[in-house]
């Protein structure tokens, strides 16, 4: 067993992850589907069908434009409503979407064809190939081209690929059921990443308050050479790549533009590697994901979802909003973003919906920093969040760019420790936000 | 704790002594001509012109990287005086001031959301405002706040309005909007569509009162051809056409078309 090593900062959290025990259930087609040809980090897909074209499950609608973008396929068969502008959840304004009207008999498109159910049989290359063209992103989140993530630079050598399965959000047990109800397949695509970027070790990482995931996996693994598990004490925010890999493995990710590749690392979800797996076994491209819909719903639960389904749609399948519905949160509670409407759908890294009522939603103004300090001795990446903040609210971006603000995971950790309620992760995202327009502008005048 | 925030106010301090030094000591000879540029030049330090205030200016005007009639606030008088000082020949300023393409006040536009955060247009932005509408005003006021000639105001309903003749068309205020409704249009066109919103007629009904359905009414009627849809959702004007006719206002059946003229003569009498 791993000696792992103490997060710093963090905080510890009341899971709340009442939806544990449910085991995962297709939620049925919507009325409705809309693919947003931005549902990944880098550029967006481009459209390739138009309003009246039939789709079958597995087609292309979006086609990736560049090396870090990703392809986007229908959910289900139907036919295309539309290709315009719908209101995107994650980028808050509207941004181009395929919409399909569903035909409700879910064909599949006749060019997916069974793969490999043999790893020793495909390259490392043919693996790239095969999360590209399935248009696979990090599940946990963040989005990134799979692809991208498999194909380190020549240079830069990975010992270690590391597997989380910590889901340290509160409510969120999407990742757990996955681990319960699918431990083979997911070792299945981990071996396949690990052969991709020729990691001779691998390693699970599960937090401690998933006993059933961890039996799961530790039989899954079993017999598997170079792959271990690491049990660790439940502490948010450490499913976060670089704290993964610090209280794992001890290293430092150097700060942005450093990548866990700089310290020979590559981090990937176990939703990620479940999907790269049924990508790799049956040719079926990304179409559905785990959402875990939770909090103040009928009956909370884990869905499998095809993507684009609306938000309301799956609210209404969890049994309903109990009691007034304050909050709808798109993500977990801690780093997700509240929605201002649920006619907007999943995207392929939407993790969870959470429904707060509002009871649980504290509405209180903001009071003025004490200067307790408690943000500072939180923050994971021994950030300042007091200053940054501060100097953001000032309109102060270059002294707030000094104080590392783009360094923020946007863990939320300091606004929750924070005794004062002040929004601190807000000052610090608007001060990214006009750090990056600042930067683009000047690239803007130099190029010009 | 404490001891940490102590040090950074010292040395806060400490820095503040050694700039004032520092800038006594290293003053550089500069070139007479911005001192002059500077003096002439409205001093209001809005940065409208897109350098860092006035001096900001005066240093580009007289290095060739802004022409002599930059400063919008100042208009034709003192581009006038910048180019005798540049001994140039002085190009009109064309006065423009800001309109902000939205009534989407909380009476006419639905709001589904209650917002807790930072008051700060850009940080609501970021969360995708609490109207139905994706477009329109998020009514937290960051342009008034930007605008230093106290030319605009929130309407009690939420909406910023500009009082037109205090407007210098600095253009602080369009650069503060996230959504980007605000522009500065020709002083002297008073017909405005206002609205930014390109979601379909349907539903653009189905949350403001007020916002173009794109019926095209307005592009039937208008005798200059100045109207037409952008992306066949939203009505524009051309105000190179316009010629303040009025004859769409009345025709629209939202209302989303307004006549500064009619409001400007009801003032005066
Ligand atoms: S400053 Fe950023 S990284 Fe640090 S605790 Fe706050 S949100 Fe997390
Ligand atoms: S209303 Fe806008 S353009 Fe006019 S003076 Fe104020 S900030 Fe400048
Ligand atoms: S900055 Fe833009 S969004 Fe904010 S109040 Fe002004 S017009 Fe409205
Ligand atoms: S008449 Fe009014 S609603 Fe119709 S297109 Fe013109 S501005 Fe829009």
């Amino acid at each position: 067993m791993l000696r792992t090593r103490a997060l710093s900062g963090g905080v510890h959290l009341d899971d709340r992850k009442i939806s544990s025990g449910k085991p995962v259930e297709f939620a049925g087609i919507p009325p409705e589907i809309v693919l947003f040809m931005s549902q990944h980090t880098g550029a967006p897909a481009k459209p390739v069908v138009k309003a009246g074209d039939h789709v079958l499950a597995g087609q292309v609608v979006g086609e990736a434009q560049s090396f870090v973008s990703a392809s986007v396929h229908a959910s289900t068969s139907g036919t295309v409503k539309a290709v315009e502008d719908r209101y995107h959840p994650i980028l808050a304004k509207p941004s181009t979407a395929v919409v399909i009207e569903p035909d409700g008999k879910g064909e599949i498109w006749e060019g997916i064809a069974p793969g490999s159910d043999d790893i020793s049989t495909l390259s490392p290359e043919d693996i790239v190939k095969i999360a590209r063209n399935a248009g696979l992103v990090g599940l946990g989140g963040a989005a990134f081209p799979t692809a991208v993530k498999l194909s380190p630079p020549k240079d830069k050598p990975i010992d270690v690929y590391l597997l989380n399965g910590a889901e340290c959000e509160p409510y969120l047990t999407c990742d757990a059921r996955l681990m319960v109800e699918e431990a083979d397949e997911i070792v299945f695509g981990f071996r396949a990443m690990m052969k991709a970027v020729g990691a001779p070790r691998g390693i699970v990482c599960i937090e401690d308050n998933k006993p059933e995931a961890i039996m799961a996996m530790e039989r899954a693994i079993s017999g598997k050479s170079g792959i271990e598990l690491c049990i660790l004490k439940t502490r948010y925010p450490q499913g976060g790549e670089k704290q993964l890999i610090q209280v794992v493995l001890g290293r430092e990710v150097p700060p942005p533009p450093g990548l866990p590749f700089d310290v020979g690392v590559v981090v990937s979800n176990v939703g990620t590697a479940y999907s790269l797996a049924k990508a790799i076994r049956t040719g079926m491209p990304l179409v559905d994901r785990v959402v875990t819909v939770t909090g103040a719903v009928g009956s909370p639960s884990n869905f499998r979802v095809l993507l684009g389904t609306p938000v309301s749609f799956l609210i209404e399948k969890a049994g309903g909003y109990t009691g007034e519905p304050g909050k709808v949160i798109m993500g977990g509670p801690m780093m997700g973003i509240s929605l201002p409407r649920t006619d907007v759908p999943v995207l392929k890294g939407t993790t969870g919906i959470v429904v707060m009522t509002k009871d649980e939603v504290n509405l209180d103004k903001p009071l003025p920093c004490i200067r307790c300090g408690r943000c500072v001795d939180s923050c994971p990446l021994r950030l300042l969040p007091v200053w940054i903040a501060a100097y953001s609210d000032r309109g102060m971006y270059e002294e707030a760019e000094k104080y590392r603000a783009l360094d923020c995971c946007e863990c939320g950790v300091c606004a929750y420790r924070c005794p004062s309620r002040r929004p601190l992760v807000q000052s610090i995202r608007l001060a990214k936000q006009a750090i990056m327009e600042e930067r683009r502008a000047r690239a803007q005048k130099v190029s010009g | 704790m404490i001891e940490a925030i102590l040090t950074l106010g010292i040395s806060g301090l400490a820095f503040g002594v050694l700039l004032g030094v520092a800038a006594r000591k290293f003053r550089v000879e500069q070139d007479p001509r911005i001192s002059k540029i500077i003096e002439v030049l409205p001093g209001a330090n809005c940065g409208g012109c897109g350098f860092p205030g006035c001096s900001g200016l005066a240093a580009a005007i007289v290095g060739g990287q802004a022409p002599v009639n930059a400063c919008t606030v100042g208009g034709n008088a003192v581009a006038e005086k910048v180019a005798e000082i540049m001994g140039v020949q002085a190009l009109a300023v064309a006065a423009k001031v800001a309109v902000v393409y939205c009534q989407g006040s909380l009476d006419v536009a639905e709001k589904k959301a209650e917002y807790v955060g930072i008051e700060d247009c850009r940080a609501l932005d970021q969360l995708g405002g609490v109207k139905g509408c994706p477009y329109g005003c998020l009514g937290l006021g960051s342009c008034v706040k930007a605008c230093k000639f106290g030319a605009m105001y929130m309407s009690p309903q939420g909406i910023p309005v500009v009082i037109r003749e205090k407007c210098t068309g600095c253009g602080a205020c369009v650069k503060a909007c996230p959504r980007k409704i605000i522009e500065l249009v020709p002083a002297d066109k008073q017909v405005h569509i206002l609205c930014r919103s390109y979601d379909k007629g349907p539903q653009v009904r189905k949350y403001c009162k007020l916002g173009c359905i794109a019926c095209q009414a307005c592009v039937r009627a208008c005798p200059l051809k100045a109207i037409s849809t952008d992306r066949g959702t939203l009505a524009r004007i051309d105000y190179s056409l316009c010629d303040n006719c009025e004859i769409c206002v009345s025709k629209c059946p939202v209302k989303t078309i307004v006549s500064y003229k009619v409001r400007e003569e009801k003032a005066v009498s």
